[in-house]
């Protein structure tokens, strides 16, 4: 398909300006002779700070920026799927902020339990209670009603932010600066070790994500609808609110809170392509990688030497987005009310 | 040659992994229900309700409103669990069944139809195939969804989302996609609500069409003019529970339906078809 095929172009064509572009440039040419080389296939080695910045400092960066933006999108296009409300995302209704608190504590708390997965196993852990509590508190009679979930959104967004407000409080400077880190969200530290942490959280996601689209077709029907069609709504439902605490909290662990990614992609490409999640799903990690390299390419590259938090960035594009969409929502039901 | 494997062999998982419903003939019991009682809210709903659905029959639900037309029609649907007594379709209690193979044996119209994202007409109509993926029967996708979308006269507006369709369209579409469901229990609930003359007749004549087919078909109605005129019988709930069931030319009476409903009416048959016609007592 045309679109499918325009955004892998998009995608390899922002890996190699990634992979090339910074403070010590790297010409595109070099760039495909190193990695040619350490595939095997002909090509020769960089010089040594050459083959140093490429392969320690951008690649990791690169496929960092490309696993989180996937799960990103694909949590976003899920997300709206399960609650089947357009305005359900990650970022906008409190989970990545349940992640971050969660991330958050066990730096301030200098806990170690689980070695380097510490990090990853909390922000999961109250990333997915999140999920569930939001879930829990939104529905009324089988559907999210559009200001019963923004609402909701607040609420939990107010309490993880108290909560990340607290073990600042508690914090010392070395534990401060990480955590404004996760505040603002940032793909700078990215190293191979943190790429091999979220490695397994984000591709079981993704894997996974494909196989429910169908369902989830079926689920724009409504719960009762879709349970008349055949599906097993109940286990769709906590199967999908998984793999959405899995994405989220993969992305969360790795970049702190990176919003509105997964709200924008799924809407733009459905616009492009139309509803269906066959399309949408796949599609949304794609196009969340496209955005969030894009993204990131800019945060490092516009205000340089100095660097934006890539959090920041996208929360500057993604509001006022937000806000047309509200205004769209809001015209086509004809009020809140 | 590769493409008879894949089907035959697809058929073998399937018919291993799901039993296809057999063929029933008609007058035979589809969907039952015993001794049936739902409590909702602490109130009770519905209580002793013995009801059969049977193939080749179109069964309508009649009664005031709050009478438990809707609450009885969700119980056969398998969609709330009574609290006493069982509902039964094609001869198992329905909670014996999974969520896939009910779906190969019954398909429900709710009175709302509700999408949360904009899909097609053409789309909308399809999902009513979902049950039948991975079987011997999906090769009749197209045809089905053909046949479902010219039997509602919704072809025209294959490719428009089904968001920017009047209220009479949408009821349309949500019965296509039902009807393209091809089960053998039709469960309808208000399906001429929202309809004009014309379509309320077509939606009915449908459904007889259906039944003729072999199939069993519950449908709620609140137009008494419609059910004499298209139903095999009508159970006129009251309170709950059956006041009356049989033919609408036996059930419908001046004292019954003036009791039930608490508006004097009277019945009398058309001067020409000799159907029961139910007109409220006026004055002048």
């Amino acid at each position: 398909m045309l679109l499918t095929a325009g955004l892998i172009s998009a995608l390899a064509v922002l890996c190699l300006l990634s992979a090339g572009i910074g403070a010590y440039h790297i010409p595109l040419g070099d760039v495909l002779s190193s990695v040619q080389h350490r595939a095997g296939l002909g090509g020769a080695a960089l010089d040594r700070v050459g083959e140093s910045v490429l392969w320690n400092v951008r690649l990791p960066r690169v496929v960092l920026a490309l696993l989180v933006g996937a799960s990103l999108g694909c949590a976003g296009a899920l997300m709206q799927g399960v609650f089947g409300n357009p305005l359900a995302e990650p970022g906008v209704i409190g989970i990545s902020a349940g992640a971050a608190a969660g991330a958050v504590a066990a730096i301030g708390l200098g806990l170690t339990l689980f070695g380097n997965w510490t990090v990853t196993v909390f922000a999961f852990v109250a990333g997915l209670g999140t999920v569930l509590l939001v879930y829990a508190l939104s529905r009324s009679g089988g559907r999210t009603e559009v200001v019963t979930l923004i609402l909701t959104g607040i609420a939990v967004n107010a309490f993880a932010g108290a909560l990340i407000g607290l073990f600042i409080f508690f914090a010392d400077n070395a534990q401060i600066t990480q955590i404004t880190f996760w505040q603002l969200g940032s793909l700078a530290q990215a190293t191979w070790p943190k790429v091999l942490a979220v490695l397994p959280c984000a591709v079981a996601g993704l894997v996974a994500a494909p196989f429910y689209a169908r369902r989830l077709d079926l689920l724009a029907l409504g719960e009762r609808p879709a349970r008349h069609l055949g599906v097993d709504v109940e286990r769709l439902r906590i199967v999908l609110v998984l793999v959405v605490a899995l994405l989220t909290a993969a992305a969360v662990a790795v970049a702190g809170i990176i919003s509105f990614v997964g709200l924008l992609v799924p809407h733009l490409l459905r616009m492009a392509n139309g509803p269906g999640h066959r399309f949408l799903v796949p599609g949304s990690a794609l196009g969340g990688a496209v955005v969030l390299l894009a993204g990131d390419l800019a945060a490092r590259t516009v205000a340089a030497p100095a660097e934006l938090p890539l959090g920041v960035l996208t929360a500057l594009f993604g509001s006022p987005f937000f806000f047309w969409l509200l205004r769209r929502t809001r015209r086509r039901q004809g009020g809140w009310a | 040659m590769s493409r008879t494997r894949a089907a035959s062999l697809r058929g073998l998982f399937a018919a291993r992994s799901r039993a296809l419903p057999p063929p029933v003939s008609p007058g035979c019991p589809v969907a039952e229900a015993h001794g049936l009682g739902v409590r909702l809210g602490g109130r009770e709903v519905l209580g002793g309700i013995d009801l059969t659905a049977r193939a080749g029959e179109v069964l309508a639900l009649v009664g005031p409103n709050g009478a438990g037309k809707s609450t009885l029609l969700a119980a056969l649907a398998a969609d709330l669990r009574p609290d006493q007594g069982e509902v039964r379709i094609g001869g198992r209690p329905v909670d014996a069944w999974s969520a896939p193979e009910l779906a190969l044996r019954r398909s429900v119209l709710p009175q709302a139809a509700t999408l949360s994202f904009p899909f097609p007409v053409e789309d909308v109509v399809r999902m009513g195939r979902a049950p039948w993926a991975g079987t011997a029967l999906e090769d009749e996708d197209g045809a089905a969804v053909a046949e479902a979308m010219a039997a509602t006269e919704v072809t025209a507006f294959a490719p428009r989302p089904f968001s920017a369709l009047s209220g009479g369209e949408r009821a349309r579409v949500a019965l296509a996609r039902v009807l393209a469901q091809r089960a053998p229990l039709l469960l309808l609930d208000e399906p001429t609500a929202a309809l004009d003359l014309r379509h309320q007749e077509l939606v009915l004549r449908i459904c007889r069409e259906r039944a003729r087919a072999g199939d069993a078909v519950v449908i709620v109605l609140h137009d008494l003019g419609l059910a004499a005129a298209h139903a095999d019988r009508t159970a006129v709930l009251h309170d709950g529970r059956i006041a009356a069931e049989g033919p609408p030319a036996e059930v419908f009476r001046d004292a019954l339906l003036s009791r039930v409903y608490r508006q004097p009416v009277e019945v009398f048959p058309h001067p020409r078809t000799g159907v029961p016609l139910v007109v409220p007592k006026r004055l002048s």
